[in-house]
């Protein structure tokens, strides 16, 4: 896959760019999208009664229809946020708690779906529980299971782990959380930008993500919301039907009900224009590239004496390319700073997920690559090289 | 292979750390995190007659803040207090005798802002 000229800010500088599960770098066409919008078609929606303005609605709602179908979800359940943290409250604000219910969560979640439930148990009175791994990292689906009941009115889970890559079995776990009744969020952040996601197929909920880290703007994400009768968590502007001096009627059925005030029309722009590019590239190709470069990297880092790759092989489970790995008798820092030095950018740290490490027993953090559609064989070989650089500096 | 950041000095501090553990019956300690990296030290010391007699360090940490620990420990242990609190982040930068990114000049501080915490608390 050649598409390193659709990246400009790759195409300017010389770097290996492998931090791709924090942001990635974004194509001329979503560049271009943003740009045409302030150029070009700058004005409010729903309001102006201008031609400039009636085309910014239209390429509103069009962009909704765009990233619905791109989901397999119908528009209208389509909100926009300002990514996955956003889209996360915004849910867990809204879901109705009483005191004794639960919440399960597992342990491969970021802090955007470990932290708005934490703190609305608390307003609730609620529970907060937790469901383990298995020596492989992945979930343990038995012990899931058993934890599910009549009082777990939620069950919050990623479909692919930030640190480990691993692609979660979401059908089956949906599945059996819906029979119990509880009301189930997807984090799909780090599926999205990977592989085809049916989010119809997965019956879940809820279902959120971030423009950013699928090659879209900065400051937009999408939430799928099933039931749009809902509780608005922000309420103002553009989501009511009608407000007097006692107050306000919500829009009902739709999805303006939850996107209070002037939207970010520049990020919903370049983020249809993103989805026109990921299908025009095709996320299986992208998904294909992606499982080469993992396995390359799995191979070459795994042989080195000193490192070791978290999670299980991806001849064993389903994974995306993303790596998690430390070397033995060097912090995660120094081998992300050594490598820098040589212009490869990976991450240092507990990647948000610090339940995870502490679990892991690995409080000074992991050192993870990431990939996306853009790079290359030399990309992962030149990652290989630092990290064995790193072995020989601290040797 | 060798790396300007990783000099031997600051490999071999890192390697064999000085002043690593803790100091019995301290008259204060603090620990400070960077939230950020992960990094974690502890200091313990005693002060006498407004002298700090001993000090030690414990933690986790990368290179750069061990290697800065194991330092800066040394340096201080027999000062008087007035004097490490006038202390500043040059006083590491030439410990080390390197140059930092501000991300890593935060590894580097860190057992400046422990020991800070420290005194504080005596
Ligand atoms: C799995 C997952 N969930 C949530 C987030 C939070 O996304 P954002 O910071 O775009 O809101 C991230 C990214 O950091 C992530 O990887």
């Amino acid at each position: 896959m050649n598409v390193t000229d659709d990246f400009p800010l790759l195409k300017n500088k010389p770097l290996i760019y492998l931090d791709n599960a924090a942001t990635t770098q974004k194509p001329a066409a979503v560049i271009n999208a943003v740009r045409k919008f302030y150029e070009e078609e700058c004005a409010t929606i729903h309001r102006g009664l201008y031609p400039l303005s009636i085309n910014a609605t239209r390429l509103y709602e069009h962009a909704r229809e765009r990233i619905a179908e791109f989901i397999r979800v119908p528009s209208q359940h389509i909100v926009f946020t300002s990514g996955t943290t956003d889209s996360i409250n915004l849910v867990a604000q809204a879901v109705p708690l009483k005191k004794g219910d639960e919440i399960l969560l597992t342990p491969h979640e970021h802090h955007a779906n470990i932290v708005p439930w934490q703190e609305a148990a608390k307003r609730a009175g609620a529970k907060v529980v937790w469901c383990t791994l298995k020596d492989d990292l992945t979930l343990d689906l038995q012990d899931l299971k058993k934890r599910i009941n009549k009082r777990t009115k939620v069950l919050a889970i990623t479909q692919v782990s930030n640190v480990l890559g691993i692609v979660n079995p979401l059908k089956e776990i949906v599945a059996y959380a819906k029979d119990e009744g509880a009301f189930v969020l997807v984090d799909g952040a780090q599926a999205v930008p990977h592989m085809q996601v049916n989010v119809n197929q997965l019956g879940c909920d809820a279902y959120v993500f971030s423009g950013h880290k699928m090659y879209g703007p900065t400051g937009i994400g999408v939430l799928y919301l099933k039931d749009l009768s809902l509780e608005p968590a922000r309420t103002g502007g553009d989501m009511i039907n009608d407000v007097t001096a006692e107050g306000a009627e919500f829009a009902k059925n739709e999805p303006r009900r939850f996107e209070a005030g002037t939207p970010n029309m520049a990020g919903v722009f370049g983020l249809a224009a993103c989805v026109d590019y990921l299908e025009k590239v095709g996320m299986g190709a992208i998904h294909a590239q992606e499982e080469k470069l993992l396995r390359r990297a799995w191979d070459a880092l795994g042989s080195l004496p000193r490192v070791q790759l978290l999670g299980p092989s991806p001849d064993k489970e389903r994974r995306a390319g993303i790596l998690a790995f430390t070397v033995k008798g060097v912090a995660p820092h120094d081998v992300a700073e050594i490598l820098a030095r040589d212009g490869v950018c990976i991450r240092a740290g507990k990647h948000c997920a610090h339940p995870l490490h502490y679990q892991l027993g690995l409080a000074e953090g992991t050192n993870r690559a990431s990939f996306a559609l853009y790079n290359t064989d030399e990309d992962v070989d030149a990652l290989v090289a630092g990290v064995e650089k790193v072995t020989e500096v601290f040797k | 292979m060798s790396d300007a950041l990783y000099r031997e000095l600051i490999l071999e501090e890192y390697k064999h750390p000085k002043n690593k553990g803790s100091v019995e019956n301290p008259t204060s300690t603090c620990t400070k995190n960077n939230t950020l990296c992960g990094d974690k030290l502890t200091i313990t010391l005693t002060v006498s007659d407004g002298v700090v007699t001993d000090v030690k360090f414990d933690g986790i940490g990368c290179a750069i803040s061990l290697a800065s620990a194991s330092l800066f420990t040394e340096h201080i242990k027999g000062k008087a207090v007035a004097e490490i609190e006038q202390m500043d982040e040059k006083v590491i930068l030439d410990l080390l005798g390197i140059e930092l990114n501000p991300m890593r000049m935060k590894c580097a501080v860190l057992v400046l802002r422990a020991v800070a915490g420290a005194l504080e608390v005596k």
